[in-house]
């Protein structure tokens, strides 16, 4: 019925959107959109690493977002730089650099296109295997740090006195940032990731008074995002990423009625 | 562990210092199973950053701070809640601890915010946010409350009603408490040890002590002095479970 990359490609998606459901959560609460910027953004540095030095691509974009993570962490102790300047300068000059990079790599072609904004043609039956295992990984971690990580999110201090060890729970979610995104990064391109992260989780806060349902709604989201994304993709020739995160944003638009609505039946 | 088992958290000659400025310094003080120790002070002195000192939320410390608990309850004096998230207080029950569904509604219904259970977290008035952090720390049975003006913004019933229930808890549990209040009343009452603070400890013991210490009368003024003749009034006659006087 349909061809076999896309089969890979919708099997590809539902993985991630598994994976971006809770995580993005945590990206809208913790607000770190412009922090999943700048790691997608670093990621074009470790494709090109990738291509340079025959790596692994999920591998390779993992190592360069978490250097970048850790750089940034760095950062922010030794100057006296508000976060968001910290953030855009890491943000710029590390896709300056790759982009320069690409330049030299004369020898490889590109496509550009693909990188940033995501080809579900790439897919292979490798990747499906990277997505859907270490999506599994990132998972089982963020359940293993869920406790100290939602504690710290609602409040710093009351997790730090109750031994939780939250600066622990939050290097770690660093780290799982940078992996979601390697993970992701061919099928959404990465001007794209973000949008990913934080679309259906922006949804599913509009139609959540808890915050399981907020991350069961992100999930369900990002799922129906990928599927009609897809299927739109097929239909009208269009890159997988943008499609993906336009049916995301229709979801939010449809969600959007249901905050109208629980406007009215409070008055 | 403690040679003494009844030291929950020790602080010796602890301090804090904050862009080259002392916010506390030197402060040595134990709290025991059992027992209230009460932090008074004027604004600026103190208080809240000796708590921080005792909870381990300040790591680069003076001194040494020494805790032989984990199971902590905490009521800080403000509290910054993002609404981004959308929280319950049955979730922020749960924020810390799993706990079982009766205690959560126990605790809920001892600080009366039973009714609460369901609603957003947002929508609460400030004493009702209040009743929610104290039911949180004791849900947990915590064997070390730190209380940092648990009662603000409570109605004046309700304080008396909460600071007997911190009393009360304090006997159940068994528990150390460290409190920081302004009602000297309180204080003065329902206190094993207080720690007058003013960026340093200006002088602690009994509250009796702590009344007589003539630091402590420059630090509080008028306030002081009535309140230390309400002590030593006291002292005249006890009250029966019923609340009658008898003369001693």
């Amino acid at each position: 019925m349909f061809d076999d990359f896309f089969i890979r490609a919708l099997i590809a998606g539902l993985g991630i959107a598994l994976v971006t459901g809770p995580l993005g959560c945590f990206v809208v609460w913790r607000r770190l959109s412009y922090f999943g910027d700048t790691l997608a953004h670093s990621a074009l540095l470790g494709v090109t690493l990738a291509y340079s030095f025959e790596l692994n691509i999920a591998l390779s974009v993992f190592i360069i977002s978490s250097l970048i993570a850790l750089i940034l962490i760095q950062l922010q102790k030794k100057t006296n730089l508000p976060g968001d300047a910290l953030l855009g300068l890491l943000a710029h000059s590390s896709l300056a650099v790759g982009l320069v990079v690409i330049g030299f790599l004369t020898f490889i072609r590109f496509d550009i296109m693909g990188l940033l904004f995501g080809d579900i043609l790439a897919v292979t039956t490798d990747d499906l295997l990277i997505i859907w295992t270490g999506g599994a990984v990132i998972l089982l971690v963020l359940k293993l740090i869920w406790k100290p990580l939602f504690a710290s999110t609602v409040n710093y201090e009351l997790a730090e006195a109750e031994g939780l060890n939250p600066e622990r729970a939050k290097a770690i979610f660093t780290i799982l940032m940078a992996a979601v995104i390697a993970i992701s990064i061919k099928m959404v391109g990465l001007l794209l990731i973000t949008g990913m992260l934080i679309i259906p989780a922006a949804m599913a806060r509009n139609i959540s008074d808890s915050p399981q349902k907020m991350v069961l709604f992100s999930i369900i989201g990002g799922l129906l995002s990928v599927l009609l994304g897809l299927f739109s993709s097929l239909e009208f020739n269009t890159s997988s990423g943008p499609s993906i995160i336009m049916a995301s944003l229709i979801l939010f638009i449809l969600s959007l009625l249901n905050i109208k609505q629980s406007i009215k039946l409070k008055n | 562990m403690s040679s003494e088992n009844s030291t929950l958290v020790k602080l010796n000659n602890a301090g804090f210092k904050q862009n080259d400025k002392w916010l506390v310094e030197g402060v040595s003080l134990t709290v025991e199973k059992g027992k209230i120790v009460t932090l008074i002070g004027p604004n600026g002195s103190g208080k809240s950053t000796t708590a921080k000192i005792a909870l381990g939320i300040y790591k680069n410390i003076e001194g040494s701070v020494e805790k032989y608990t984990n199971k902590v309850g905490y009521v800080p004096q403000k509290i910054s809640i993002d609404w981004t998230l959308p929280l319950r207080v049955y979730d922020f029950m749960l924020l810390t601890e799993n706990i079982k569904d009766e205690a959560i509604d126990e605790a809920l219904t001892l600080t009366g915010v039973i009714h609460l259970k369901n609603k957003n977290l947002g929508n609460l008035s400030g004493g009702e946010f209040q009743r929610v952090l104290i039911a949180r720390a004791i849900s947990k049975k915590p064997e070390l409350l730190v209380l940092d003006e648990p009662v603000q913004g409570v109605d004046y019933t309700g304080e008396i009603a909460l600071y007997e229930l911190i009393k009360r808890i304090s006997d159940t549990l068994n528990c150390g408490i460290l409190l920081i209040s302004h009602d000297l009343h309180t204080v003065m009452t329902a206190t094993d040890h207080v720690v007058c603070l003013n960026g340093h400890v200006c002088c602690s013991g009994s509250p009796m002590d702590v009344a007589k210490n003539n630091e402590y009368k420059t630090l509080f003024g008028e306030q002081a002095s009535q309140i230390l003749s309400v002590y030593e009034h006291k002292h005249d006659h006890v009250h029966s479970d019923k609340g009658e006087i008898k003369k001693n």
